[in-house]
């Protein structure tokens, strides 16, 4: 009963339903679980116990009374502190929204609990969202479980280390330049960014709309599928949601055998990455060919333009977004007496972390009069040069391989006085987000010294099912989801 | 230096109106009520248009449809394609600390552009003279677009110097606001006032906006003399301030230019109670809004001409329209036919009424001559009371006059007789031709009963006979006796036919 917190989501769910061991059981060992390791993971910024606790009583009773449960009955999930749940804080790890307790709930939380699944507890982040390393949390960093004095990656590193560390079985990120696949591949967990469009961000605090998705985060791609169906779909409160999203799952062994795909191989990006990562992706891609997938070395012309437009766009949107964060409606508690609009406009906004300042500050210059044509129109520019290229390559490839992330983990504080190399970092997976296309992380190995590492493959918009069938492939070769961190 | 004449000539004015499309059901991105008025303070919000983190705004599209009808009644261009942008400044008004609004300087953004609006002369009460048609002054509009309302400010005290707190109510926030910007095509104060009212008159027919609610509709005024800088006034909150803002401006300007002192392109506020401009405190300036796409809300294909043409089929009748039908199709004289149009609600009890008797120019007349006198007659007398509401206690209905129409135009009663009936059913509400029947009020139209009558008059005063010789006044005194005699139910016109017939073979017998 103790190791419950091993199995996988799908499993857990099977065997609640069987009643080999209740909801209340597992949810209480869950409980155990998050108490006895947070301290070092720190993935935690709120805890929604008590009311997980009496949901899987409720639960257990319809299983008992034979009622019909959903397909995550039973199950506790981690969600990213930028996505609203009804009635718990939603603090965006920003000192901002500290006192801040969400009135609705995001669309795919009402999707997830007509699942029977069970919020836990909100995940720290980078501050709304902002960072690759999710150093920059008001509520400290989050640590790598597979060696705490080093980053997660961000900015899900919550929701990727929660579900590594074995807190919980599954969680959601939301991935704007990477933020899902990055601490993903950190973590030795998988994570998904689904096509732009595909899930609502209905509740999702927004930093660069445009560019965002929420997505899964498991650690067996069995798990993902369910979670993706679960929270995809069309919604009427999010006019960006396209009607085109397509249901995933497993396909048979037979089937993937005789699927064979043309895969396209950034190999430049390949091989500028750590020459540990090289040779693990390069055991993938032998996998592939194993398997007599079509393999082609292939480049991208508009790549060198990509970090200055992403980051152009983003900061433009956030800088936007965030004006709304000014402690007149809600916020924490701030005593207006002696101020005027602007002064208390300044003092409340004051409470932004650096780098969000830095990227407010950014946005704001991009935008201003005289300067729209010469960064923001331009990066949109960049966007659809790089869509088109990747809509030619497309028309060929049914899938593109790179490495998730082109360093392994690095030490806590590493790099936190060099913002523009980490943005850099953030090259290979931003692509997927400027081009909305769906981008899946996948644990590709460990280095020498133990840190893990991911592969990166995209699809086409809503062609996920093809990210699934090589995820499927490649976790049956090499079940990384069975290699734990020593906590 | 003199003031010249000539500085008049250069007047140019340009006019920015807000119109609230306060016949929406629902706020521009969320399902809040539309009608936010006389609501407890922030009840009409939930969290989209309380900007709360992580809600989206979700378009309605009954308001593209709307401000799409404004863009054709102006006859604007309509893009295939709409946006929208985020005017970023920070104001306690504004939820999101950015309006979602429409933008052109980057691409075609507004739901209307390039719109020419000619007046009509006959709907302005001027000269009705149609050989002027060709010479009719149009406003070049320069845009249409569509934007949320913020909410409003309530300050503890008018001067903001003394102000301890202010406090916001959100009630209003993310209603759905029209913004229709002329080119400064105005060269006279009268002008904008007419062509506010014929905007009034417009929305009204459309049935997008009721002018009537308090803070609907909304101007903001440009003016410049004698090719000089432009200056904005901003926050007249009524119509008929406008007229008065710009005569103040014109003065202050043309004295300004009098001392040789340069205009300054500013803006300036309208001070309500002293019925001045001051200058504003901070100058607002294009480019502090650092505009860019909205990215919650793709662009909107709208579907091109099949769209313009399916919202012609569904849009009422401009006033315009209407104005040439009642003249061409029903032979109504202008005038009438001016009265008629310039109130929707009038012009709607109308054709209400020719539904029940068809006769377009004995209704119209009723209307006008009758129905609108009364009306007048009782808004004198209780200057509470306004216009077609006064009505709304008695009996009157389109199916009223409409029997008052048939009554006449079918000869059965005298239009004097008519008018006692009117008033009778007014107040009892009984049906005009049952009245008639019961008050046995059918007009005496036979030739021999009046001709007994006048005999039996002339035999009884023969003095009468030899007086009609030399005072033509008789007649009209023995028409009098008659009408006493029959309760005047005798036929005017066939009466003084039979007088004078008689009196003339009086005189040739004698
Ligand atoms: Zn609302």
């Amino acid at each position: 009963m103790k190791d419950l917190f091993k199995l996988p989501a799908n499993l857990v769910v099977s065997k609640i339903k069987n009643g080999e061991f209740s909801a209340e059981e597992y949810i209480s060992v869950i409980i155990g679980r998050i108490n006895e390791t947070d301290s070092r993971i720190n993935s935690f910024i709120t805890t929604n116990f008590e009311d997980a606790l009496e949901k899987s009583k409720k639960i257990d009773k319809k299983i008992q009374t034979g009622e019909k449960t959903g397909i995550f009955a039973g199950i506790p999930i981690g969600i990213k502190d930028n996505i609203n749940v009804k009635g718990l804080k939603n603090t965006c790890a920003s000192r901002m929204l500290s006192d801040y307790i969400s009135p609705y709930n995001a669309t795919v939380i009402d999707r997830l609990e007509d699942q029977d699944a069970i919020v836990i507890g909100k995940l720290n982040m980078d501050e709304f969202g902002m960072g690759t390393t999710s150093e920059f949390s008001a509520y400290g960093p989050v640590r790598n479980p597979w060696n705490t004095g080093y980053v997660a990656g961000g900015s899900s590193g919550g929701s990727a280390a929660a579900v590594s560390s074995l807190q919980i079985p599954i969680s959601l990120g939301s991935d704007t330049g990477g933020s899902i696949r990055c601490p993903a591949s950190f973590c030795s967990v998988i994570g998904l960014k689904p096509t732009y469009g595909t899930v609502s961000r209905n509740g999702l605090v927004s930093y660069s709309n445009s560019l965002e998705q929420i997505g899964p985060i498991a650690r067996t791609i069995f798990d993902i599928v369910p979670l993706l169906n679960t929270i995809s779909g069309e919604d009427i409160n999010d006019n960006t949601t396209s009607p085109s999203t397509n249901f995933c799952r497993i396909k048979s062994d037979e089937e993937l055998r005789t699927a064979k795909f043309k895969v396209g191989l950034l190999s430049d990006l390949i091989q500028s990455s750590d020459h540990q990562i090289i040779s693990g992706i390069q055991d993938k891609i032998d996998l592939l060919e194993k398997h007599h997938h079509h393999l082609e070395n292939i480049k991208l012309s508009m790549i060198d333009f990509a970090v200055a437009a992403y980051y152009i766009i983003a900061t433009a949107e956030a800088s936007s977004n965030l004006s709304r964060f000014d402690n007149i409606r809600y916020g924490y508690h701030l005593n207006p007496e002696g101020y005027e609009w602007t002064s208390y406009f300044s003092k409340s906004r004051s409470l932004f972390g650096d780098e969000v300042k830095l990227r407010i500050l950014l946005g704001s210059y991009v935008l201003s009069a005289g300067y729209f044509g010469k960064y923001y129109a331009k990066a949109q520019l960049v966007r659809s040069l790089i869509r088109n290229e990747f809509k030619n390559l497309f028309q060929k490839f049914d899938i593109i391989l790179l490495p998730t992330m082109p360093v392994l983990p690095f030490k806590l504080g590493e790099k936190i006085s060099n913002p523009v190399e980490i943005y850099n970092l953030d090259l290979f997976t931003i692509i997927a987000n400027l081009t909305g296309l769906p981008a899946i992380s996948i644990p590709a190995g460990f280095s020498k010294e133990g840190f893990p590492f991911g592969v990166q493959l995209i699809a086409n918009a809503f062609e996920e099912q093809k990210l699934v069938d090589i995820a499927v492939l490649f976790e049956k070769e090499a079940d990384y989801g069975e290699c734990f961190p020593e906590l | 230096m003199k003031l010249d004449t000539k500085n008049i000539d250069q007047l140019k004015i340009g006019l920015e109106i807000h119109c609230q499309l306060t016949n929406l059901n629902t706020k521009l991105f969320c399902k809040c009520l539309c009608n936010y008025r006389n609501l407890p303070p922030n009840e009409n919000t939930c969290p989209i248009c309380l900007g709360l983190p992580g809600t989206l705004p979700l378009l309605n599209k009954r308001a593209v449809e709307f401000a799409s009808m404004i863009c054709l009644a102006f006859n604007c261009s309509i893009p295939e394609k709409i946006s929208f942008y985020r005017k970023n400044y920070f104001y306690p008004d504004l939820p999101k600390n950015f309006q979602i609004t429409q933008y052109n300087s980057y691409e075609l953004s507004s739901i209307g552009y390039n719109g020419l609006y000619y007046f009509a002369n006959d709907l302005l009460g001027g000269s009705s003279d149609s050989s002027n048609e060709n010479q009719k002054p149009s406003v070049r509009i320069t845009r249409i677009q569509l934007e949320e309302d913020p909410g409003k400010i309530v300050y503890e005290d008018d001067k903001s110097s003394i102000n301890n707190y202010s406090l916001i109510d959100y009630n209003r926030a993310g209603v759905a606001l029209v913004e229709i910007v002329t080119e400064p095509d105005f060269t006279s104060p009268s002008d904008v006032r007419l062509f506010l009212n014929e905007i009034i008159n417009i929305f009204e027919y459309l049935e997008v906006c009721d002018p009537a609610l308090e803070g609907s509709i909304r101007c903001d005024v440009n003016v410049s003399i004698s090719g000089g800088k432009k200056v904005e006034i901003k926050n007249i909150s009524s119509f008929k301030d406008v007229e008065k803002s710009i005569l103040y401006e014109i003065t202050r300007q043309k004295t300004l230019v009098m001392h040789d002192i340069d205009v300054q392109a500013e803006t300036r506020h309208w001070d309500e109670r002293r019925k001045i401009t001051i200058a504003a405190r901070s100058k607002e300036k294009e480019e502090e809004y650092k505009y860019f796409p909205e990215p919650d809300i793709p662009r909107i294909n709208l579907g091109g001409e099949n769209f313009v043409s399916g919202l012609r089929s569904q849009m009422h009748e401009l006033p315009a329209e209407r104005l040439a039908r009642y003249k061409d199709t029903f032979k109504i004289t202008p005038h009438t036919a001016r009265i008629l149009v310039n109130s929707k609600k009038i012009s709607d009890f109308f054709e209400q009424a020719l539904k029940f008797y068809s006769a377009p120019v004995e209704v119209s007349n009723w209307i006008v001559n009758e129905l609108l006198t009364k009306i007048n007659e009782l808004e004198k007398s209780d200057s509470s009371k306004t216009s077609f509401n006064i009505l709304s206690g008695s009996h009157m209905s389109p199916r009223l006059i409409a029997s008052m129409a048939k009554l006449v135009e079918e000869k059965t009663t005298s239009r004097s007789m008519a008018r006692e009936i009117f008033d009778t059913c007014l107040k009892t509400g009984d049906d005009p031709f049952e009245l008639v029947k019961r008050l046995d009020t059918k007009r005496i139209s036979n030739t021999e009963q009046i001709a007994d009558l006048i005999k039996k008059i002339v035999s009884d005063q023969p003095h009468l006979i030899n007086q009609s010789k030399s005072n033509p006044n008789v007649t009209n005194f023995i028409l009098g006796l008659i009408m006493k005699e029959t309760q005047g139910k005798a036929d005017p016109q066939v009466s003084m036919n039979l007088i004078r017939e008689i009196i003339s073979q009086s005189d040739k017998q004698s």
